[in-house]
């Protein structure tokens, strides 16, 4: 195939420094394999000429960084791609370590606030209630903001500040209608999703939701929270009668003689976590029998209860 | 007298504590929000920081998770971005559960979130999983994490999972399968041990039987089939997803 060869002079003492420190040839031999050395020698004797590489002018250079203290950087060829890369490198490696040292000392103001929060605590603890509502509240809102557990009562900032107040009355609003299309009772992570799909942004976290429902009942609200044995939480209706929908139920498993909860959940139109949990109350309250082999956990009326 | 004297003086110390905190808190909200001004972004597009925030956080005793009220959700959007990617995992989780009997793998839950997520959507590392997984266990769902060889598990049903169960999760991860003989020879545990936790597993949907292996039935975890993995959410499990 066709070849040129460039012979490359020797380098000037003030060459900047480029990917390699030495070469042990002084040439580039490029070879052609399918033609276009015509063309290229053409451009290549051009360029030689006139030595564009040489006038940089002014409105070519890379924009300077507002807080990079290097002035600006000759972007010409292989080097000049590096030098921009490596000037990125260093300036995130400089945001990152700049990020981390304000990060430490934040955290060392946190800190102060912690231990300051600790004794207030000791001194609440002291006192063993003559401390005042008022005060109560504004210790535990300030735990609130700050993320720090109360140490008095050992929940996170415990429920109870008006935060948590304002938010049961919210979700009281919120809810009212979705419980209603839904047999009047929802998991407790069926509204976390509902209400934070909803809001879109500035989100509930799980915490908030759970101390807002704790307070539902106490605010004499409409809804309450419920906790089922196996640990499952759910937001009922105060309307709602889970027992006496244990009796509905009853009768769907009669008709059919037999359900899972799975079979049951797609009669009724529930999920199949809380037709679990009906049936689960079903049996305790001593309606339904189960029947627990390796193909599943099926439920029976209770014909000793009936039938003896 | 002198009682009252006392007293009054406690009730002062506190008061002033409290002035204190309340003072030292606008102060520190201020500073929050410098640094909020010039590293917000890097938390939202940076994973390592935002480990290394998690971690100094729970080093001095702060829940930055706790709350949407609390200054580093309000300030930082910390909040936001673990709150909602809760929501994805629950989503996630619901649409599999008849699959994998409400036990699915780190890797395939991330899978799915991401692509849930979409492409223009900020990148979201395992440990963000973690952490949002941990909030989400107050909700009493049975969210817990297990863990099994240098992965973890993601329980999202409330079954009760106990050691020895784990144990033989733990086990079947290598295969993807167990069967009793392995578990007799692996954990030295009587025929009956076995069964009785294999059982558990198939009741709560979590385990599948295979009586046509050669050789000893085989126990296969469809969490851990490798090649379900790729399979997209079908319409009707993303139905189920959201009720």
């Amino acid at each position: 195939s066709a070849k040129i060869v460039v012979h490359l002079h020797p380098a000037s003492s003030n060459k900047e420094p480029g990917p390699f420190q030495s070469s042990k040839y002084s040439y580039i031999k490029l070879s052609f394999k399918e033609h276009g050395q015509i063309e290229f020698y053409r451009r290549l004797s051009e360029e030689i000429t006139q030595r564009r590489w040489e006038n940089v002018p002014a409105a070519q250079t890379i924009q300077v960084n507002r807080s990079s203290q290097a002035g600006r950087i000759r972007a010409v060829g292989i080097v000049g791609i590096e030098r921009k890369l490596e000037e990125k490198r260093k300036e995130t490696d400089k945001n990152i370590s700049e990020a981390f040292e304000d990060l430490s000392k934040l955290m060392e103001k946190a800190k102060e606030m912690v231990e300051l929060s600790k004794s207030i605590a000791n001194k609440i603890k002291e006192k063993q209630g003559d401390i005042t509502e008022d005060e109560t509240v504004r210790f535990k809102s300030y735990l609130l903001s700050m993320g720090i557990a109360n140490p008095v009562t050992r929940e996170t900032y415990g429920s109870g500040t008006h935060y948590h107040m304002q938010l049961a009355k919210q979700l009281a609003g919120i809810l009212q209608t979705p419980l209603e299309e839904r047999g009047g009772i929802m998991s407790l992570t069926e509204v976390y999703c509902l209400v934070n799909r909803a809001r879109g942004l500035e989100l509930l976290s799980p915490e908030d939701l759970v101390n807002a429902c704790k307070m539902l009942e106490s605010l004499k609200l409409p809804l309450r929270l419920r906790i089922f044995d196996s640990g499952v939480m759910v937001i009922e209706l105060q309307s709602h009668n889970e027992e006496e929908m244990v009796a509905s139920a009853l009768e769907t498993v009669s008709e059919k003689g037999s359900l899972t909860a799975d079979e049951f959940a797609k009669l009724v139109g529930m999920s199949v976590l809380l037709a679990k949990e009906r049936l689960l109350l079903a049996e305790k309250m001593g309606h339904l029998c189960r029947d627990d082999s390796v193909e599943g956990l099926r439920f029976y009326p209770n014909l000793f209860m009936t039938q003896s | 007298l002198p009682q009252a004297k006392y007293k009054e003086r406690g009730t002062v110390l506190a008061e002033d504590q409290l002035a204190q905190m309340s003072k030292q808190l606008d102060m520190f909200k201020t500073n929050l929000e410098e640094f909020a001004s010039k590293h917000k972004q890097e938390i939202r597009k940076n994973p390592q920081f935002r480990v290394q925030f998690q971690d100094m956080c729970a080093t001095i005793g702060v829940d930055p998770l706790a709350s949407g009220k609390g200054f580093w959700s309000e300030m930082l959007g910390v909040g936001d971005f673990y709150y909602e990617l809760g929501v994805q995992i629950i989503e996630v989780c619901l649409a599999l559960k008849h699959r994998n009997g409400g036990l699915i793998t780190l890797e395939e839950l991330h899978q799915q979130v991401l692509k849930g997520r979409g492409k223009f959507a900020q990148d979201v590392s395992q440990d963000d999983l973690l952490r949002a997984i941990k909030k989400l266990k107050v909700l009493g769902n049975g969210f817990g994490i297990i863990p099994v060889g240098g992965t973890y598990l993601i329980q999202s049903v409330p079954a009760e999972l106990n050691m020895d169960h784990t144990v033989v999760l733990q086990l079947a991860e290598k295969k993807g399968y167990v069967t009793v003989g392995e578990i007799r020879s692996s954990l030295k545990w009587e025929t009956e041990r076995a069964k009785q936790v294999l059982e558990h597993l198939l009741k709560e949907g979590m385990a599948w039987l295979d009586t046509q292996a050669a050789g000893d039935p085989q126990y296969w975890l469809p969490a851990l089939f490798t090649e379900l993995y790729s399979q997209e959410i079908t319409p009707e499990e993303a139905k189920e997803a959201i009720p």
